[in-house]
């Protein structure tokens, strides 16, 4: 058994330790051959197709960075149309930019149709695939390229957007997250997901070693960390009721999970921000609670 | 019963023009005055007159973006948008023509804002010249129900496979009361064959499309669009053709002219204005005047060679543009004309007018005025700079 | 013909990149170590981590770009990273 098993090829071009081709790897592993996969612009877009290649075993399109949820709308409506829907899965795979930001439209129309299909959002918390820029799923005080930390600024001053309760709000009748370093939880979401009928949506979290500055080794273990700390709460909710939750044994401090990441160096230099690093505790404590994580 | 005239509004002719070319995924979002168009077609939905996928999208950007996702799938798509919504679509377009997707789209033609306006010029359509669409202009109602089945053909073509739109002067046609003949259905099966594309989304055969190009592939991409124009161009002479050999009605292919064989004047223009320019023509002949129309019904391809021979007998050439580059104060027509005529032996000068911006009346004087200016300039044997022909001279 | 193939590519086809040349660190499997659960293929992100017949596991070094996640998520520690000599 080599090269040709999985349905998400190797020989792409992403970084050595990528979270998004895992991503992208799980999911079709997940979904297997019947399906059609739309991209919106971004790195595992870009990575996985330099022309005359793709990296793709299924039926995929890429069209524009910002409408990948109304052409997975519309490829739905033609496979209904052409009575080809039968069990083929529609699904959108993309970026934290393309999904909380200039895809959010596109999104909430395509729910509020109500198509058949399976949303799912890489969120490595910035954009990548342009040189880490903030979006707004980068989280409070992490540095990025545009919101850097300088004497005036401890990086992104503003909150992670909370996409999967818009989603919720929508009325979808599945919404959940999970995180590359759980695979298993991850693959099984994702069925689940695409299983249900109506417009659902997985939210995925994703350690960027390149952008957020951490080894190529350490992309499952820095995942793992956001979760044993509360930062990535995992869950699923059914029509809009939060019915699972990933219990979290001994949670660890939130410094844990950012000490290892050199995108929040910045608070952890002799002067340190201990300040903004309570804060960030509190976004784990209240993740815990709201959740009941613990 | 064939050929029976039915009194309807111009939207409602091309309306039922799709519905007989049965598209399987209609997208669209309401603009005025394009908004009758997709109401008649959501009637022929609810009334289970047409099977297809209707999708009430939350903007047109998203109306085009679906076109797309069904278009790859292998579906016969179709919209309709004007102005505003086709300006949001921009960069769709070229999304849309460059992976070869045949979407096929009636632009109800109106002004762009700012200042907000709703009535007609051809603004809209004109600025998006680049994207790789093809573009048909319509003279009236009936032209415009008899172009939808044609471009339906001359886009899904295996050789041309390239978007198209078919243009039609808000209000002006989309909101008149016209005797016209509703195309017939089983004509039109016998004129419009299925959309068989050869490769599209579908698990059984995994292809993947639009892929990252890099520079040493980017400029094919680009030159096989120009290719599949200029299949296009040979293709809407023929399919002209064809559909007066089932239907019995032509409009000239890619051009088309009246009274041009001895015209030392000719006047050029696309769209409604022509009716209003033959009638005046019809008056300037009983004076003598030597006036002729050479009506442009493809703006994209630009029909250079066909331009090119209809004016070999002309002195002078008018142009009539209801639209502007502002900051050469030209308008496209008159820009593409003049480009066409450069690199050969003709050396006839070129009068660009621009005229009916946002709506603006154009009556048989303001064409009167523009020929007599013409006269004018072959008798001095000047030139005259292009320039607005329908300007206030209280504002 | 020809034009459509232009707009549309083959499936699985950068198979023919062997991204192997990048690699600076090299994962060399201890099957002496080794528990055959399987973490390692499941978290390489080329998916480049095979099951041999004898339940044992083996990377793809044509593509494998040394990464380091097989060696750092073994339980067993039986995956070393070792200086790719070149
Ligand atoms: C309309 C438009 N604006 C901006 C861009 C540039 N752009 C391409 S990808 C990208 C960022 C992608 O970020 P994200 O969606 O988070 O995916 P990632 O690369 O991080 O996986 C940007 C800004 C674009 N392609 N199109
Ligand atoms: S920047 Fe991050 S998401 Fe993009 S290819 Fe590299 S590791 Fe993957
Ligand atoms: S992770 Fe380690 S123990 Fe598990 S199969 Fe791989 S090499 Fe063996
Ligand atoms: S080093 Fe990385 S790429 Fe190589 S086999 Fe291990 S996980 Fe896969
Ligand atoms: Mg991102």
């Amino acid at each position: 058994m080599k090269t040709g098993t999985s349905l998400l090829a190797p020989g792409h071009r992403g970084c050595a330790g990528c979270c998004d081709a895992l991503a992208g790897r799980f999911l079709l592993d997940a979904l297997g051959k019947d399906c059609i996969v739309v991209s919106p612009t971004g790195c595992l877009e870009v990575f996985t197709t330099p022309y005359p290649e793709s990296s793709w075993g299924v039926p995929w399109i890429h069209s524009l960075f910002e409408n990948a949820a109304a052409v997975a709308s519309g490829v739905e409506a033609a496979l209904k149309a052409l009575g080809r829907k039968n069990n083929t899965k529609v699904v959108s795979i993309g970026g934290d930019g393309a999904t909380l930001d200039i895809g959010l439209q596109a999104i909430s129309g395509a729910f509020e149709r109500g198509h058949d299909l399976t949303y799912v959002c890489v969120d490595n918390e910035a954009y990548m695939n342009t040189g880490v820029q903030r979006s707004s799923a980068t989280p409070l005080y992490a540095n990025t390229t545009t919101s850097p930390s300088g004497r005036e600024s401890r990086g992104n001053p503003l909150h992670k957007k909370n996409m999967p309760a818009i989603m919720a709000a929508h009325g979808s009748p599945y919404v959940a997250t999970a995180s590359v370093s759980y695979a298993p939880d991850l693959m099984k979401k994702i069925k689940r997901a695409a299983e249900i009928e109506g417009p659902t949506y997985v939210h995925i979290h994703a350690p960027c070693c390149t952008g957020w500055g951490f080894d190529s080794s350490k992309t499952i273990e820095v995942g793992r960390l956001a979760v044993e700390t509360a930062m990535w709460p995992m869950y699923e909710m059914e029509n809009g009721e939060v019915t699972k939750v990933r219990k979290i044994k001994d949670r660890k401090p939130v410094e844990e999970y950012l000490k290892v990441q050199k995108r929040f160096k910045h608070l952890f230099t002799k002067d340190g921000a201990r300040e903004e690093v309570k804060k960030i505790q509190e976004l784990a404590d209240w993740n815990a609670k709201h959740f009941g994580l613990e | 019963m064939k050929n029976k005239m039915t009194v309807v509004e111009g939207s409602y002719a091309v309306a039922h023009s799709v519905k007989v070319c049965k598209p399987n995924v209609i997208s669209a979002y309401p603009i005025t005055p394009q908004t009758h168009i997709v109401e008649d077609l959501s009637q022929f939905v609810a009334d289970g007159e047409i099977d297809c996928e209707y999708m009430n999208v939350e903007s047109e950007f998203s109306a085009i973006s679906a076109l797309i996702g069904a278009s790859a799938v292998g579906a016969r798509t179709y919209s309709s948008t004007t102005s505003q919504g086709l300006a949001l679509m921009h960069e769709a377009l070229f999304n849309a023509s460059g992976m070869r997707l045949p979407i096929v789209m009636t632009v109800v033609n109106r002004a762009l804002s700012a200042p907000i306006n709703i009535w007609n010029d051809q603004q809209d359509s004109i600025s998006q010249r680049d994207t790789g669409w093809i573009q048909l202009y319509a003279e009236d109602v009936q032209e415009s129900a008899d172009m939808t089945p044609q471009i339906f053909k001359l886009a899904e073509d295996k050789d041309v496979l390239l978007p198209a739109m078919s243009c039609m002067d808000g209000f002006i046609l989309s909101h008149v009361y016209e005797p016209v003949i509703l195309l017939e259905q089983d004509l039109t099966d016998e004129f419009l064959p299925q959309f068989e594309p050869e490769f599209i989304l579908d698990p059984a055969n995994p292809m993947s499309f639009g892929a990252f190009a890099d520079p040493t592939t980017y400029t094919e991409f680009r030159y096989r669009q120009e290719e599949a124009m200029g299949v296009a161009l040979k293709k809407i002479e023929t399919l002209a053709n064809e559909f007066n050999d089932i239907y019995g009605r032509y409009y000239g292919g890619l051009v088309d002219g009246y009274m041009l064989d001895d015209a030392e004047i000719v006047v050029m223009a696309m769209g409604s204005v022509i009716g209003t320019v033959k009638d005046t023509i019809d008056m300037l002949r009983k004076d003598g005047v030597s006036v002729g129309l050479l009506k442009v019904r493809s703006f994209r391809p630009f029909p250079v060679d066909a331009v090119r021979k209809a004016l070999k007998n002309a002195k002078i050439i008018i142009t009539l543009d209801k639209n502007i580059s502002v900051g050469k104060n030209e308008g496209a027509l008159c820009t593409e004309v003049k480009a066409c005529l450069h690199n050969t032996k003709m050396r006839i000068p070129v009068i660009g007018f621009m005229l009916g911006h946002g709506g603006r009346d154009i009556p048989m004087g303001t064409i009167v005025n523009i020929v007599d200016k013409a006269k004018a300039a072959m008798k001095t044997d000047s030139f005259i700079e292009s320039g607005f022909a329908d300007l206030r001279e209280d504002l | 013909m020809t034009l459509v193939i232009k707009t549309a590519v083959k499936p699985g086809s950068t198979i023919v990149n062997k991204t192997g040349a990048w690699r600076s660190f090299k994962p060399i499997f201890d099957n002496e170590l080794c528990s055959k659960c399987g973490i390692c293929a499941m978290y390489c992100p080329e998916g480049v981590v095979y099951k041999l017949e004898s339940g044992y596991y083996e990377p793809d070094y044509d593509f494998c770009k040394g990464c380091g996640i097989c060696a750092n998520e073994c339980p067993k520690k039986a995956i070393k990273m070792v200086l790719e000599e070149k």
